[in-house]
């Protein structure tokens, strides 16, 4: 079982990787945008596998302010948008 | 974790990092880089993980991932440009083009050689035989520090003093905040996806924010946060187009912002009467003490946060007890006297039910 | 047997993963790669978080992890509505 998490954990990380490359690529700020949520959320499964590995059950609380925390700046991203002149 | 898996788990991971840092410095528009920025905190969150400190992880995910994005890109969108600011590129005076280089050069060996003092203490701390390092100290002296938490203990009581100095660093921040004047203006109203998300992620974050402030006297959590976790709900709010986003009102304001400041001083200076050496808590009651502190640094950590993201002092919300609002400030551009005036007298009616708006 | 099952759940949930970071990569257009990016966070988050459940040690634990699906499930559909609806709205001008 600790070598299929640690496969896991590999395969979340080249998924990561990959969402790094839209991010670096991504003709438009929504498609950097975008691959920074897969980033987030690779990167919450990769905390999630390395609290079983590491035994740190404390990594369970990181990703999920993580994943909340990812919510909250794609919600300033496109907040934006949305900017009043007036009060 | 079996080498080779961990060899490329760690590669990938050190990959990602590099070259999101570089990306981030190296792209002229101002909001691709706080969006490279935004993943960059991701990946270092991540990192901090692997690297068993969960307390700086918590904190990174919360400051690094979630509100710097948000503050920078609130700073941002504040430039005159339309659409993509463009950061401004040196100047193009030819003239000075030898002194550029000469600038550009000496900044370039300044940085090699922090690199370079860097890397040595580096190889310093690997080769670390058996010596009496700060955890050991740290891990002999737990029992009496209130908290089983070793980070905790360390920063609420054997380095207590470094914390209330970080703490009046925020407030120096938050004078400052308010230096720069009137808050800019709010939000439209959120349509019904955006503001049903905000219904129930800022709940949710207050509760989180509750919970790392008491979970971190014995597991990685702690002030700052929960501190973050708090403000990160009121900045939703806010992003939602609501104007109650929980920070308070007129004087409340001015004492919510003190309070980390005030109630460790007031800790201190009791402790001090009582005979006991400045912040040194009788064992009996330091868990007690570090919960109170910790309570009055949340608070004021996450106001001085919103209030960086408000961009200066809250005017919607600077009201005292009992005075009406007054008429717009003469600091509106005079172009938009003309509908601010019309604007002003429905809004003006409509002051006392700001809430009722979104 | 509670190990084969969660063995299984968390592989189904990296095959999700790397199908949506795959399509992330391959496929034409912002709104296109969206769908692929609300795979993977739905899909692919969840079967590892049940994997993660079945395999942990105590109810906290599961009851956390499905906390943190279901935040995301929520976040990450309200996220991806946004994002599509920022990029219309900077393509056809407001």
């Amino acid at each position: 079982m600790p070598e299929l998490l640690a496969v896991s954990a590999l395969g979340l990380m080249l998924s990561l990787f990959l969402g790094l490359l839209r991010v670096l690529r991504g003709p438009g700020p929504g498609d950097r945008m975008l691959a920074a949520q897969l980033i987030g959320t690779s990167g919450v499964g990769v905390l999630l596998l390395l609290s079983v590995l590491l035994k740190q059950p404390a990594l369970i609380d990181v990703a999920l302010i993580l994943a909340l925390l990812a919510a909250v700046a794609a919600a300033a991203f496109t907040g934006q948008a949305q900017e009043a002149s007036h009060d | 974790m079996n080498t080779i898996t961990l060899l490329v788990f760690d590669g990938l991971l050190l990959i990602s990092i590099v070259s999101l840092a570089w990306a981030a410095l190296a792209t002229r528009d101002a909001r691709r880089s706080v969006i490279l920025f935004m993943a960059f905190g991701l990946v270092l969150a991540l990192a901090w993980g692997r690297l068993l400190a969960p307390d700086v992880a918590l904190a990174e995910a919360a400051i690094g991932a979630g509100l710097s994005g948000a503050l920078l890109l609130a700073a941002v969108s504040e430039q005159p440009h339309a659409a993509g600011v463009v950061r401004p590129s040196i100047s193009q005076n030819p003239g000075r083009a030898g002194t550029r280089t000469a600038v550009r050069w000496a900044i370039t060996l300044l940085c090699a050689g922090l690199a370079g003092i860097l890397g040595w203490a580096l190889l310093q701390g690997l080769d670390s035989s058996a010596r009496d390092t700060l955890a050991q100290a740290v891990a002999a002296n737990l029992a009496i520090s209130g908290v089983s938490n070793p980070v905790t203990a360390v920063l609420l009581n054997f380095r207590a003093y470094d914390t209330l100095l970080e703490l009046a660093v925020l407030l120096t921040a938050v004078l400052g905040i308010f230096a720069l004047g009137q808050a800019r203006p709010g939000y439209q109203c959120a349509g019904p996806v955006f503001d049903s998300l905000a219904r129930w992620l800022a709940p949710v974050l207050v509760l989180i924010a509750g919970y790392l402030l008491w979970v971190g006297a014995h597991a990685p959590g702690g002030a700052f946060q929960a501190g973050a976790t708090l403000a990160a709900a009121a900045i939703v709010l806010r992003l939602a187009g609501r104007s109650h986003i929980g920070l308070p009102a007129g004087g409340s304001l001015r004492l919510v912002t003190v309070a980390g400041v005030a109630v460790f001083l007031l800790v201190g200076l009791v402790l001090l009467l009582l005979g006991r050496p400045f912040l040194g808590y009788p064992p009996a009651w330091a868990g007690a003490l570090i919960l109170v502190i910790e309570t009055a640094a949340m608070l004021t950590i996450a106001t001085t946060l919103v209030l960086a993201f408000l961009g200066g002092r809250p005017q919607a919300l600077w009201r005292e007890p009992g005075v009406r609002r007054d008429a717009p400030p003469a600091s509106d551009a005079p172009g938009a006297a003309a509908p601010a005036n019309e604007s002003a007298a429905p809004s003006l009616a409509a002051g006392t039910q700001e809430q009722t708006r979104c | 047997m509670i190990d084969v099952l969660a063995a299984v759940l968390i592989l189904l949930g990296l095959g999700f993963y790397l199908a949506g970071s795959i399509g992330l990569l391959r496929l034409p257009d912002l709104y296109a790669r969206l769908h692929a990016l609300t795979k993977a966070d739905n899909l692919g988050l969840g079967l590892l978080t049940a994997g993660l459940a079945l395999h942990a040690q105590d109810l906290f634990t599961s009851a956390k992890l499905l906390l943190i699906w279901l935040a995301v499930l929520a976040a990450s559909a309200a996220s991806a509505h946004l994002i599509a609806r920022h990029a219309r709205r900077r393509e056809t001008g407001t």
